[in-house]
């Protein structure tokens, strides 16, 4: 399961730190149903207007969720994620930064094994649009979210949420925003959310907001070219040097390998339309949708 | 995090995986008296870069002053821009077959991926574009390990004669250090077969995992730090991402993301961007420290701000900006792009304070920025 919706029952891990209080209440003012929280130390007491239990498989016998949304530090993820994983969570969204990769390798493996998707790590997580949100992303303002027909799949949140400002300047709206996160070792790849708002009978086109390094833009590219909806692309990072790791763990271009100019090509070979800058998208959605 | 070959190599040797005696030295006369102990050696650049071979900067040497004469050449050469600061002197081996051995992180399975070609000492994407059919992998599944059973189960098919057996227990030993190190890459090119049967590792190449330095914190003293600008450094110590660039058009945004591209809108229209700073995540607090940094590179015309706030929050990001523009009074021009989670406030608070309105979307700023640094620089 790639798209959350308001029927999905929520869990937060880590629900009663500052972060996780913050954005547990702005989620809980949009739609979103947070049925429980995760903190061992403070198992019993209600947070946020709901119980806090000592993990989430004690929270899977008293208030079953369906989708667990992780405000954890980096190495207490592992064991946060594989809790989730045994209660049987169908998804996992992971915002937390820097998170040592063999332990994302750990709980990539346990998840696959269960059937569980995992949204991240390095997430700023996902909105589906009037429906929910995960994670931090600005959903309720509503100069950057507005209910529409638009998919959006990005690696950064930052720039997916302009993307999604200028998508909403150009009077579109969204379906929904999958955030896939930073990282080299991600869950849901931009293949996956993809194929997801392929399926999505509320989405008529999908804007995929990438950057250099890795070969997910490619692996997406050969599923963009059986698809039938119009695909947009904007590829951060052309004016990159090589060799640097550009704040994001995974946007480092090596030797040939994940540059933009192999993305950009491999997009526009599968009949995606390449953005010069994210300031366009409102142009090209009119072109290809023919509004 | 890189490491250099002297430094790498003994996480082999502890994990049961021979390597050459060597001593890594800093002077040329040290590099003699090595000599002297070890024998027949060759000399080698320590640099945290491959092609030192094809750079000059492995010799052999065959006595003291010949061990001498080429530390002298090696040391202070330049490889791939790294300036050669110690030499290994190491003994020379009787190779009669050479492999490449290698675990690194695969994107593709989320996992380990183990990697072993009987054409070692070569280039591996060479061996891959040339002979694949000499190079075999394995996907790992981390909960499980990988030891000489699988490795052995992943060579069949090759012809790997008297080292069989020793090939295989040497990959589940690479795999075992792997792990140990929370490498995301450890490599042998190449993994050799001596005259009298035994493996040896010729060299080593150990790359670890950055989110890993914390919990390993004693071995990435032992590590190459990425060689930063005064600015980087400066930028590191307060934990916020500042990677120097040559141009004149300074950039301060909130995200990897969003940064690399108002980088990439500046470059569109004609300008050069003078660095890459975020202050997302974690960082957004740290608006002050960061724009100090961004106006303190010499040459700056002009200015961009790029806030689209999601977790970072535009009002807290501008109240940072704005302390820091009071106190520094910068006479450049600037210009800004404002969005997402708190924008309104700090649209307001921008108006309030400076005077200013930012400009209705990051290509319009840039462009300005663009225009305004071609003027100054008149």
């Amino acid at each position: 399961m790639i798209i959350v919706r308001k029927e999905h029952r929520v869990l937060i891990q880590g629900i009663t730190g500052k972060q996780g209080t913050f954005w547990t209440e702005l989620m809980q003012d949009y739609g979103t149903i947070v049925v429980g929280g995760v903190n061992p130390k403070k198992a019993g007491t209600t947070h946020c207007g709901v119980p806090v239990y000592a993990s989430a498989v004690e929270a899977m016998k008293e208030t079953p969720f369906d989708v667990s949304v992780l405000f954890i530090p980096p190495l207490g993820v592992k064991d946060a994620a594989l809790d989730a994983i045994e209660a049987g969570a169908k998804n996992l969204c992971i915002l937390t930064e820097h998170i040592p990769v063999q332990d994302v390798m750990h709980f990539m493996a346990a998840a696959k094994d269960a059937d569980t998707d995992i949204t991240g790590p390095n997430t700023a997580g996902s909105v589906t649009v009037g429906e929910c949100f995960l994670g931090f992303m600005p959903a309720f303002n509503q100069r950057i979210f507005k209910p529409g027909r638009i998919g959006v799949i990005s690696r950064s949140g930052s720039l997916g949420t302009l993307m999604c400002q200028n998508i909403v300047s150009a009077g579109y709206g969204q379906s929904a925003f999958i955030g896939i996160g930073g990282d080299p070792i991600i869950g849901t790849t931009t293949r996956a959310a993809l194929e997801a708002l392929d399926a999505d009978g509320g989405t008529d086109a999908v804007v995929v907001v990438g950057e250099i390094g890795g070969e997910m833009e490619e692996h997406a590219a050969e599923y963009a070219a059986k698809m039938d909806k119009p695909v947009i692309a904007f590829i951060a990072g052309g004016a990159a040097p090589k060799g640097k790791k550009m704040g994001h763990a995974g946007a480092i271009v090596m030797g040939d390998r994940g540059t933009y100019q192999s993305k950009s090509k491999a997009l526009q070979a599968a009949g995606a339309s390449v953005l010069a800058t994210p300031s366009h998208v409102g142009d090209v959605l009119k072109e290809r949708l023919g509004l | 995090m890189n490491f250099e070959e002297h430094a790498a190599k003994p996480l082999l040797v502890v994990a049961g995986i021979a390597a050459p005696e060597g001593r890594y030295v800093r002077t040329a006369d040290d590099a003699a008296r090595a000599q002297q102990v070890i024998g027949p050696c060759v000399v080698k650049a320590q640099a945290p870069t491959g092609k030192r071979g094809k750079a000059g900067g492995i010799k052999t040497a065959d006595t003291p002053e010949e061990a001498k004469a080429v530390a002298e050449k090696i040391l202070g050469m330049d490889i791939a821009g790294h300036v050669v600061e110690g030499v290994l002197v190491e003994a020379r081996s009787d190779i009669k077959r050479e492999f490449y051995a290698a675990i690194m992180n695969s994107p593709a399975s989320k996992g380990p991926l183990v990697i072993f070609s009987t054409e070692g000492g070569m280039d591996i994407e060479d061996v891959a574009a040339q002979t694949p059919d000499k190079i075999k992998r394995a996907t790992v599944d981390i909960r499980d390990g990988f030891g000489a059973k699988a490795a052995t189960a992943m060579l069949a098919g090759l012809d790997l004669g008297e080292a069989t057996a020793g090939v295989s227990e040497a990959l589940g030993k690479l795999y075992a250090a792997y792990i140990a190190n929370d490498a995301e890459l450890l490599e042998i090119n190449p993994l050799v077969l001596t005259g009298d049967g035994a493996l040896v590792a010729l060299d080593c190449k150990f790359v670890m995992d950055d989110s890993a330095i914390k919990r390993q914190a004693t071995l990435a003293e032992l590590g190459t730090p990425e060689k930063l600008t005064a600015l980087e450094a400066r930028g590191e110590a307060a934990a916020i991402k500042y990677i120097e660039l040559d141009g004149d058009i300074g950039i301060l945004a909130n995200g990897a993301g969003l940064t690399m591209t108002t980088m990439d809108v500046v470059r569109h229209h004609g300008g050069n961007p003078a660095n890459f700073c975020e202050i997302g995540g974690e960082a957004y607090t740290k608006a002050q420290t960061a724009l100090e940094m961004v106006l303190d590179k010499p040459g700056i015309k002009s200015l961009v701000v790029n806030f689209c706030g999601a977790f970072a929050r535009c009002e807290v990001m501008m109240e940072g900006l704005l302390n820091a523009w009071d106190e520094l009074k910068p006479e450049i021009p600037v210009f800004f792009s404002i969005a997402g989670t708190g924008d309104e406030e700090a649209i307001a608070m921008l108006k309030d304070r400076l005077g200013l309105d930012p400009y209705p979307d990051m290509d319009a700023a840039c462009k300005a920025a663009v225009d305004a640094a071609k003027v100054g620089g008149a």
